[in-house]
């Protein structure tokens, strides 16, 4: 009050008499009440930890749906037995330097000239064997990324011999591979390149009907026995910026290469025959679409994002069943052994402990020898789940119940004639109802790690073309993720990730329902 | 205490035969395949004819059971190793598994109980707050992952350590030999981590708890200094609840981790567990089976009988 007032001589005009229309009474509350949900929310968006935690879940939750539904090239069964356990390539993002589709690896000279060469003979559509280093350096479907200086060692017969450390795109080092086409289809592809100028068909190797070893489609160049390049007069060409190979292509008499031979077959359609693809232009041919794996392919070509939608999606519905059927169970028998108490929670008690007492694994390999030919891999590892799962959550509410069960408002309740059920749901349980969703909580990191342990131990078996988990695809990795890191790397992200946040979540659940934290912070 | 603890026992031991019956009525149901060698076949024929494996279900479990009280007998590995009594090829197993845990238990119980501590004291400042971040993480994150990410590390990128542990003869023929060890780091390594953070967070929650109590209060009031009332006081309260518990994980290294085992091939009793699954070897699973069981209600019932123990204020049994 900056103005002082004498209380003594204030002038009549300044005074109003309050409430001179009508009654007074008291006002009703202008603010909302707030019940116990309702602080427990406040309090759960206050941790800001948790909130986190659940804004990870929802992604990862939206990640599953929707990636299936944003990625229409692909569905979840298809599958390309040539881009098996590539890294990652996004033809977006690659240009801005990730998943390229690029790996580090050490090659031998042979190997570097015979990966090079791959952009060398793409280069090369009319076979005439006169394609530069440089040109085909410079090709689009040059696999070599990035070649590395050469590191020279001796091998155990004291030759020495160069290595270069490379980075090379895993899709466009597949290169070449022969394929048996009928005649209808050859005449589709000509049609094809003629009609989007890109070129699938590519001149015969004159090895290409070698019984006795299986020609690879890639040494198109004249090679000694044991793969490496040689020149005409048969030496070893070591690789250097004026390297020249010498073409190894069938031709006719004219000197022509030849880029189909007949294998047989009966009349023009049907007639088999035997070309030389470029698999990358052969993949945009078959399918329509450039190769575009985010995450890279299992190891079985199927898209890996796509696995991974699917694992998530598994793994998260058994978790949550599992948590929901627990619930169901466990609130039915933790209340009637709270509330009726006596003997018949002394019995009740025993069984519980009993059963209890049989190890998760147990279970589980029993269930899934026993279930899994009859009823399917999944529902019984959800049966095995809650044999045993909803014991924690039936000792937590009968241990609510015991705390409740002789409070003034209950007895009220009973006085008044209520029946035991409707005490039991109606006024008890309502009040149990935060401490037993956070266990349910807490219930799902626990069923996603066991699910995930259990198929990588090859105990559940879930993997199949329509179904993974993701511990199915972490065994998928098991032995060969550390030469292909992306297989191992998504897949174990993930889990850790959902593991991290539902167990984040689920703590600021427990937090915001304990009653005794209410008011701490503020 | 003695009528408790034997009440104890005694349950438990019903608990056993209970889920023992349950485990060899499901087992002996499944589906036999007999070997295509004659010679094995008929050793098995002869030992199943002489376990009464025609007679019905309850008279077989007789059988099984006065084998198990007479002979110590609890049937015979066909398929892992032929014709080798399943508690043998348990026993086998049994020190790669002791001692890998034991070895993590004896890195992380110190590490553990020392970060706990020390976040405890450093409560609510930053010290606090990032070794409560690291330990959420390192709670979560299945142990599994870091055995690939410390794989990953050590061997593939530095190669400091096998990526698998040595076989027995590669290592001098002796479990504790320093080549067997050195190799045996890594898992190590990956069962230590989350048992390092679940030991820390234990130990900060208990000992927050019992430095804001009030007899600290009046430790501190009576001249202690702050160091004296935390060890003398704090410490010796907050052990109560963890003593047990790091009693009970040092009777769950017999089971040791199946996953850590399969992944870093440790010849220990949860590989064998696997192998049992996979190659149908039903005697060695029914053993495996109740050894699980066994030493998990062993764990559960030492921890309560310890509480007695370690603290004379808990009266045992006692209503």
């Amino acid at each position: 009050m900056s103005k002082k007032i004498d209380i003594n001589s204030i002038p009549k005009s300044e005074l109003v008499l309050v409430g001179n229309d009508g009654r007074m009474s008291d006002k009703k509350f202008q603010d909302k009440p707030i019940g116990y949900f309702h602080d427990a929310w406040r309090r759960f968006c206050k941790n800001r930890a948790s909130v986190a935690a659940a804004c990870i879940i929802i992604i990862i939750v939206l990640f599953a749906f929707i990636a299936p539904l944003v990625n229409t090239r692909y569905d979840a069964s298809f599958i390309d037995t040539y881009y098996k356990k590539k890294a990652p390539w996004s033809q977006a993002l690659s240009n801005i330097g990730i998943a390229d589709g690029g790996a580090s690896r050490d090659f031998s000279e042979a190997g570097l000239i015979k990966t090079v060469a791959i952009g060398i003979a793409a280069a090369d559509k009319d076979g005439t064997g006169k394609i530069t280093l440089a040109d085909g350096l410079a090709n689009e479907f040059q696999p070599m990324i990035k070649i590395g200086d050469p590191v020279i060692y001796l091998d155990p017969a004291k030759n020495e011999m160069r290595n270069f450390r490379s980075r090379v795109n895993v899709y466009l080092e597949v290169g070449f591979v022969y394929k048996d086409v009928e005649q209808a289809e050859y005449a589709k592809i000509l049609a094809w390149q003629e009609e989007t100028g890109i070129q699938v068909l590519y001149p015969l190797v004159s090895d290409y009907n070698d019984t006795q070893n299986t020609p690879d489609a890639n040494v198109w160049y004249k090679a000694d026995s044991r793969g490496a390049a040689v020149d005409e007069s048969g030496r070893i060409i070591s690789y250097s910026d004026n390297m020249a190979l010498v073409d190894n292509y069938l031709r006719d008499e004219d000197g022509n290469a030849r880029y189909w031979a007949y294998t047989g077959g009966g009349n023009a359609e049907t007639a088999q025959y035997k070309v030389r693809v470029l698999y990358y232009n052969y993949y945009r041919y078959v399918n329509g679409f450039e190769p575009d794996y985010l995450f890279g392919t299992d190891s079985a070509g199927y898209d890996l994002c796509l696995r991974l939608a699917g694992g998530i999606k598994l793994s998260l519905l058994v978790a949550v069943c599992v948590s929901l059927i627990n619930f169901v169970i466990g609130a039915i028998y933790g209340a009637i052994e709270g509330y009726y108490g006596g003997a018949c929670d002394m019995v009740l008690e025993r069984v519980s402990d009993i059963l209890s007492g049989v190890p998760f694994i147990v279970v589980a390999t029993l269930f899934q020898i026993h279930l899994a030919a009859k009823v399917g891999a999944v529902p019984s590892l959800l049966f095995a789940f809650v044999a045993t799962g909803w014991i924690g959550t039936a000792a937590r509410v009968r241990t609510q119940f015991y705390r409740f069960k002789n409070q003034e408002y209950v007895m009220a309740a009973r006085t008044l004639g209520a029946s035991d059920s409707r005490i039991i749901w109606k006024h008890i349980f309502p009040n149990s109802l935060g401490t037993i969703i956070t266990s349910c909580a807490l219930v799902i990191p626990g069923v996603i790690g066991s699910e995930s342990m259990l198929s990588y131990l090859g105990i559940v078996k879930l993997g199949s073309a329509e179904v993974t988990s993701l511990g199915t695809l972490l065994s998928d990795a098991n032995g060969i993720w550390t030469n292909y890191p992306h297989l191992m790397f998504f897949p174990a992200l993930v889990l850790s990730l959902l593991m991290i946040c539902f167990n984040l979540f689920g703590n600021g659940l427990r937090d915001a329902f304990n009653p005794s934290l209410r008011g701490v912070e503020d | 205490m003695g009528k408790y603890v034997l009440k104890r026992v005694l349950l438990m031991l019903f608990t056993l035969f209970v889920i023992m019956t349950i485990c060899f009525m499901l087992i002996r149901m499944l589906p036999r395949e007999m070997p295509t060698d004659k010679n094995q076949a008929a050793i098995i024929e002869a030992r199943w004819e002489a376990l009464g494996y025609n007679k019905p279900l309850i008279v077989q479990y007789g059988i099984y059971l006065k084998n198990i009280v007479t002979a110590w007998d609890f049937g015979t590995s066909w398929n892992i190793s032929f014709s080798t009594p399943a508690w043998d090829l348990l026993t086998s197993k049994l020190p790669a598994t002791v001692l890998v845990n034991l070895y993590s238990l004896l890195v992380s119980i110190p590490l553990g109980i020392a970060l706990g501590v020390f976040a405890a004291i450093k409560k609510n400042k930053w010290q606090d707050s990032v070794i409560s971040t690291l330990v959420m993480l390192f709670v979560s994150v299945p142990s599994y992952v870091y055995a690939f990410i410390v794989q990953y590390l050590f061997y593939f990128k530095l190669g400091w350590f096998p990526p698998v542990i040595k076989s027995l003869a590669d290592a001098g023929g002796s479990w504790f030999s320093w080549t067997m060890f050195v190799s045996m780091i890594l898992p190590i390594m990956s069962l230590s981590f989350g048992e390092i953070a679940g030991l820390c967070r234990f130990t900060r929650a208990e000992l927050t708890e019992t430095l804001t109590s009030d007899y600290m209060l009046l430790a501190r009031t009576k001249g202690l200094t702050r160091a004296q009332a935390t060890t003398r006081h704090a410490l010796k309260n907050a052990m109560v609840p963890i003593l047990p518990m790091i009693i009970s994980s040092f009777i769950g290294i017999l089971g040791g981790s199946m996953i850590i085992e399969q992944i870093f091939s440790i010849p220990g009793v949860g590989q064998l567990y696997v192998q049992s699954i996979q190659q149908l070897d039903y005697d060695v699973f029914m053993m495996d089976s109740v050894f699980y069981t066994f030493v998990s209600l062993l764990a559960g019932i030492v921890v309560d009988i310890s509480y007695g123990f370690i603290d004379p204020r808990i009266r045992m049994g006692e209503r």
